[in-house]
This record gives C-alpha cells, structure tokens and sequence, in this order.
C-alpha cells in the first residue's frame, strides 16, 4: 500500500516535470502562430501574450487640460499639481489611480486604473499580405499612416512545390533501381561501389557546392528547376541508396527465383514485384527527403541564386528576416505558411516520417 | 517471354548497334528539348508547374524504361552483363558527378590560391587557423559541437525517460518533436520573437519581457551579450534536434528487457542506479550512434546562424564562413579549405559506419 502511494507521489511529479518541458516547447511556435492573426503596429508595440487576459492599467477616463496650458509651470489637475516630467512617466493620483500623458501636444491625459485587460484585435491581412501581394494600408506606432506593399509569396510557394516533388520522385527511383541492383544482381567493383556509396553518406555536402557550382554556370544550369532537382537528387541518393537496400536485400530469395523461373526480366520483377513490395519504405525515404527538400535554405541560396521567379519560400523568409527588420507581420505569417506542409506531414504521417528518420539518422 | 528471348537472339547484329546508338540519342534530344521549351516559354505559373513536375517525375523512368527496352534486344549473356550498369548507372553517374568527382576537386582548389590558378601549398590550411574570423568560425564550431550536441543526446534522454513513465507520453513525444519537421529558417523567424530587444520596460521579446518584469535590464541577446550570444543561438539548435535524439533514444528504451529491471528492483537497486548501471549499457549503440548523427548535423549548422544573425557578432560558424569566402569573397581556395575542414571532421564518423555495417555483414 505504502510503496503504490510513493509511486503515485512520483507519477505526479514526472507529469509536472514533462508538462513543465512541453510548455518550454511549444511556446516558441504558439507565439509565432498568435503573432501572425495580429495587426502589424500591434506586433511591434505589445508582446504576442497580451492577447491572454491580464491586469494592467487600463484606461477609464480622459481629461482634457486648456490647450494654453504651460507645460513649465506645475499643472493642475482635479486640485492637485504635477509637473511635466511626472506626467510624462505617470504619476499616481490621490485615488489610487494613474495620471499619464496621451497626447501631451494636445494637452489630453490619461487616466488610468489597474484592471483586467487583453488584447483582441486579430486580422488576416498579414496572410493576405504574404499570400496575395495586396497592399495595405500601415498605422505607424505614431499615429502617421503608411502603405505597404506585400510581399507576393504564392509564387515562391509554387516554386517550393516545383522543386520539391521532382527533388523527392528523381532521387529514389534511382537509388531503389541501384538498391536492387546492389542487393540482387551480379557485376564487377559491386563491393566497391557499395562502399563508395557507405562513405558518401555523411560526406558534408559544402565540399561538393564549389566544383558543382562551377559546372552548373558552364552548363547554364544554375537558376534552373533542373539543376536544383539534379543537386538534390545527387545529395540525398546515398541515404536513398543505403535505405532503399537494407529494405529490398532483405526479401526472401525465393521470391525473385520464382519469378526467374517464369522468365521475367529484371525489369519487369522490378516494377511489378519490389516496387509494390516496397511501398512502405519508399514512403517512409519519401517524406524524409521531400522535408529535406522543403525545408533547405542553403542549396537553393547557391543553386537557384537571386532571381524571384525561381526563389523557394525559405529564401523568401530568409531575405524578409535579414533585410527588412520591421516586416515582421509579413515574416510571421509567411514562416507559417512554410510551415503548413511540414506540420501537416508530421502529423497526418508520424509513424512513416519516424521511421524515414531513423533510417536518416546515419545521413549528415 | 521466352519468346521474346527467343525473338532477341535472332536479331542482327546491325539491328542491336542501329537501336543501341538511336535510342540515347532520342532520349537526349527528347529531354534537352523539352527543358529548352520549359525554360524560354512563357506559360502560365501554374501550368508550367504542372508541366515541370510531370517531366520531372516521368523523365527518369521513360529514360529507364526506353534504355531497358534496348538492352532486352541484346543476347542473353550480353544482357546479363549490361543490365545491372543499366540499374546502377544512373545512381553511380549522380554520386561521381555531384559528390565524389567534387570531394576530389575541393580538396585541390584548397591547395590553390583565390582564383584557382596557381599553387599555394598548405598556405589556406595556415590561413585558417591563423585568421582572427576563421578562428572565431572554428571556435564558434567546437561550442555548437559541445553544448549543442551534449543538451540534445542529455535532455532526449531525460525526456525519453520521463515519457516512458508519464500519462501523456504520445502528446508529450509529440510536441517535442514537432520542431523537427520545421524549417531552420521558419525556426529562426520564431525565435526572433524570444530574443527581440528593445531598450525601455515595452518589450516584444519574450525572454526580456520575463527579465523586464523580474526588474532587470533588458539585454540584446543575439548580438552584444558575446561570447554568450552563441549560446542563445545553441537554445534554438537544442529546441529542433531534441526530439530526434528523444524519438530515437525512446524506441531504444522500450527494448530493455522488463524482467533484468524487475530482478534489479528486487535487489534492493534505486532507479538512479539501474539507470547508470543497466539502461545505459543496454541502449549504449543507439546511444552513440544518435550521438555521432547529431555531432555531424550540428558541424555543418548554417540557417540557424544566417538567419538569426547573418555570422555578425562573432557568431560566424565554418559552414558560414564558408559560404561568405565562397560567394561574396570569390576566395575558392578558403573556401574549398574550409570545406576540408568540415570533411576532416566527419572521417571519424565514415570510419565509425564502415565498421557498423561489416558489423552488420551487409557487404
């Protein structure tokens, strides 16, 4: 009895401490999500958690002083004087309540009593921003107007998807054809080859960007669909390779001797028996190196270069986060939307996506 | 299909030659063509798209299955002999072209000068440890390595473990390992919002506005805490990798056999105790071999950095570097030197998974 009760005592506590954990973690994304419902001049005045209710001083009442008021004699305000300074940082009143400057020009002030507050205005326009290019109208935090033009994501995101599929299909129908090949059939330097492709696996991919950078340009291939779905299909083929055989080497023999038997070619056991046959690890390598794809910065940064009608989502983001410091609305909502696919990858696909990673967990 | 072996034994020996020269050249002049249509005309986005992506993902296998088509006319003891170049070929032509051939050529362009033209002996090699920046990459590299890789195998752990004994384990599993499917550039733009500063008690900023209200000043915490900073940047490293060690590390867990641990209780073992004594020892492969993984991911950092502070601040990582001497600098030989930096640090790890896989007796 007393040992059951301890080990409750202690299921408490490491609930407690994991919850703990979990929060840390998702904070970062929670905010960002909240962020990006919110208007652009409210992301850079107030913090994303003023939308949860808190106390604050808030706002009750307005007192309006003579417009001839000097500001360098005290100020008289509901019988009692303050001076300028003071009502420049607030300054408590008799009543508890705080007295602070709205509009100091205009001689307006504020009065203010803690109380509970939060922030409610949400919009969609950063999406629409990031989404449609459509230019909106900015209220600046000083009251002037400003208009913003959006950035135009949608192509950038198009892009992302020209590039992705084909980067994903290429890569692994050759390295299951060279898996089957590696795994089933005779030649020479076999071992060899097998090995090369072992090596190549953590190989960082920075010792290849030179000399290939250098060949794309003579071929004009650099800022080209083809050349980034040749980049990555040659980068991401090793883990490919290497997946794609410990999956197919493993069947039974019996299996391709029957088929032999029946005089099918190699060929034809391919595409009608281990292509089916291997469906489940095909989608696993899939969604590992499709993410891979989607998510990369720096291949397409050499490979596809500064042309915008070629550039991916991460480069867009990238550029919005290095140059353009007060684009936040835009930055919130445009990562968002890079990351829908992802998101929705790794929870419609956990156990396949798990199991592409584990298998990824040799590649560099 | 033993008549169509039958059949292919009978064709001539012209016929072979004529098909075997006009099919490659078919399928080059097919292929070459479409990508010059694609490339000059000027389609609608999204059709183009469209267009762009069946050639893409049909190309390769009509390349396959055309060629294939040829071999099967060959007689069958050439065919046997062809065939398995016709599977392989492809993978092996990518491999040497865009890995191996390069790995090669890098490792002379660091023994060139800027442009590539003359000889320069170890000259980059001295550079690199002798550069105040480089150094600072090189040294920013060790931190990345130590802390990163060290918190994440350390806090997986942990969270493996404690999942392994709480209420929620999938959601908690889940959400810790959500980071892992996201971009490092979208995980850059998040924790923008954690470190942003401003000066005043206004804060943005999540971790200043925590500093703000527990009355302290807030700081900039990417750029002038140095050399701190790196480990700001570390956190978001820590934030997307360790789910995967805690994925991995978890699944190791669950084979520690319940009945050594029931025994070890039995014994009058506390849980610390087992856990050094017997869990540790039992998952000990996975654990060093998610170890490595993260070693050599965090070595080639690069987004993280990029964005977040462009290599400013003495947070400039060899990967960066890299890039910088590279692209801005044209320097390839830095560059290329800096490149055999990175791969001199992996030979450990190709060594380590050579060794792994005769293990395994799969060559």
């Amino acid at each position: 009895m007393r040992r059951k009760s301890r080990r409750t005592g202690s299921k408490t506590l490491v609930n407690a401490i994991l919850a703990f954990i979990c929060l840390i973690w998702l904070v970062p994304t929670v905010g960002l999500l909240i962020s990006s419902f919110r208007p652009a001049s409210d992301i850079l005045k107030t913090g994303w958690w003023t939308v949860i209710p808190h106390r604050e001083d808030v706002t009750q009442d307005r007192i309006q002083l003579p417009k001839d008021t000097d500001l360098r004699q005290p100020i008289e305000v509901n019988g009692n004087t303050y001076t300028d300074e003071q009502l420049r940082s607030g300054v408590k009143a008799p009543d508890g309540s705080t007295l602070i400057w709205e509009n100091r020009r205009g001689r307006l002030i504020d009065v203010q009593k803690p109380g509970w507050t939060m922030s409610k205005n949400f919009t969609l326009d950063n999406y629409a921003g990031v989404l449609t290019g459509k230019t909106y109208v900015l209220k600046q935090p000083d009251g002037s107007e400003r208009t913003e033009k959006g950035s135009n994501m949608s192509r950038a995101f198009l892009n992302t998807i020209v590039v992705s599929i084909p980067a994903t299909v290429i890569p692994i129908l050759i390295a299951t054809f060279a898996a089957y090949a590696f795994a089933w059939l005779k030649f020479p330097l076999r071992k060899t080859l097998f090995i090369v492709v072992i090596m190549l696996l953590v190989v960082p991919l920075q010792v290849a960007l030179i000399p290939v950078s250098n060949d794309f340009a003579a071929l004009h291939l650099n800022g080209t669909f083809l050349g980034i779905w040749i980049v990555h299909a040659g980068f991401g083929l090793p883990l490919a390779t290497y997946f794609m055989y410990s999956y197919i080497s493993q069947l039974p023999k019996d299996l391709f001797e029957s088929a032999f038997m029946d005089g099918a070619s190699n060929f034809t056991i391919f595409t009608r028996l281990i292509l089916p046959l291997a469906v489940p690890s095909i989608a696993s390598i899939c969604i590992f190196q499709f993410l891979w794809v989607w998510n990369d910065y720096l291949v397409s940064l050499i490979f596809l270069g500064g042309q915008e009608d070629v550039q991916v989502l991460s480069m867009r983001i990238a550029n919005l986060a290095g140059s353009r410091g007060d684009a936040w609305h835009l930055m919130t909502a445009a990562a968002f939307v890079s990351m829908l696919m992802p998101l929705a990858v790794f929870f419609g696909m956990q156990r396949y996506f798990v199991r592409g990673l584990m298998g990824g967990a040799v590649k560099g | 299909m033993t008549t169509s072996a039958a059949a292919a034994t009978k064709r001539s020996v012209p016929g072979i030659v004529f098909w075997s020269i006009l099919v490659p050249l078919l399928n080059a002049a097919l292929h070459a063509g479409i990508f010059i249509v694609l490339r000059d005309a000027q389609l609608q986005p999204i059709l183009h798209a469209i267009l762009a992506i069946l050639w893409g993902v049909g190309g390769v296998y009509t390349i396959y299955w055309s060629l294939n088509l040829v071999i099967e006319l060959y007689p069958e003891k050439w065919k046997r002999r062809i065939q398995p170049f016709l599977f392989i070929g492809p993978a092996i032509g990518l491999l040497g072209w865009l890995l191996l051939v390069p790995t090669v050529r890098t490792l002379i362009m660091s023994f060139q000068d800027a442009g590539s033209s003359k000889f320069v002996g170890f000259a980059n090699y001295a550079a690199v440890f002798t550069n105040r920046l480089l150094l600072t990459a090189l040294r920013n590299n060790l931190l990345w390595v130590v802390f990163g890789a060290t918190a994440c195998i350390v806090l997986g752990l942990l969270i493996a473990v404690l999942a392994d004994r709480s209420s929620f384990e999938r959601l908690a599993k889940a959400i810790v390992f959500m980071p892992m499917a996201i971009s490092f550039v979208a995980a850059g733009v998040i924790w923008k919002f954690i470190y942003y500063y401003q000066p005043g008690d206004e804060q943005i900023g999540l971790l200043n506005a925590i500093v703000v209200a527990f009355g302290g000043e807030p700081q900039a915490w990417t750029s002038m805490t140095q050399p701190w900073n790196n480990l700001f940047l570390i956190v978001i490293l820590i934030w997307m990798q360790t789910g995967f060690a805690m994925v991995i590390l978890s699944a190791a867990l669950k084979t520690v056999p319940e009945d050594i641990l029931e025994a070890a209780r039995m014994d009058g073992a506390g849980e610390i105790r087992i856990f050094f004594r017997i869990i540790i020892p039992f998952i000990s492969g996975t654990l060093l071999s998610v170890t490595t993984t993260i070693i050599v991911f965090t070595l080639k950092i690069f987004d993280v950095v990029m964005v977040m502070t462009g290599g400013q601040y003495d947070t400039e990582v060899v990967a960066t570097q890299f890039y910088r001497q590279f692209f801005m600098y044209q320097n390839f030989g830095y560059g290329s030197t800096l490149a055999i930096v990175l791969l001199i640090a992996v030979i450990p790890v190709i060594v380590f998974n050579l060794r792994q896989i005769r293990k395994q007796g799969e060559i």
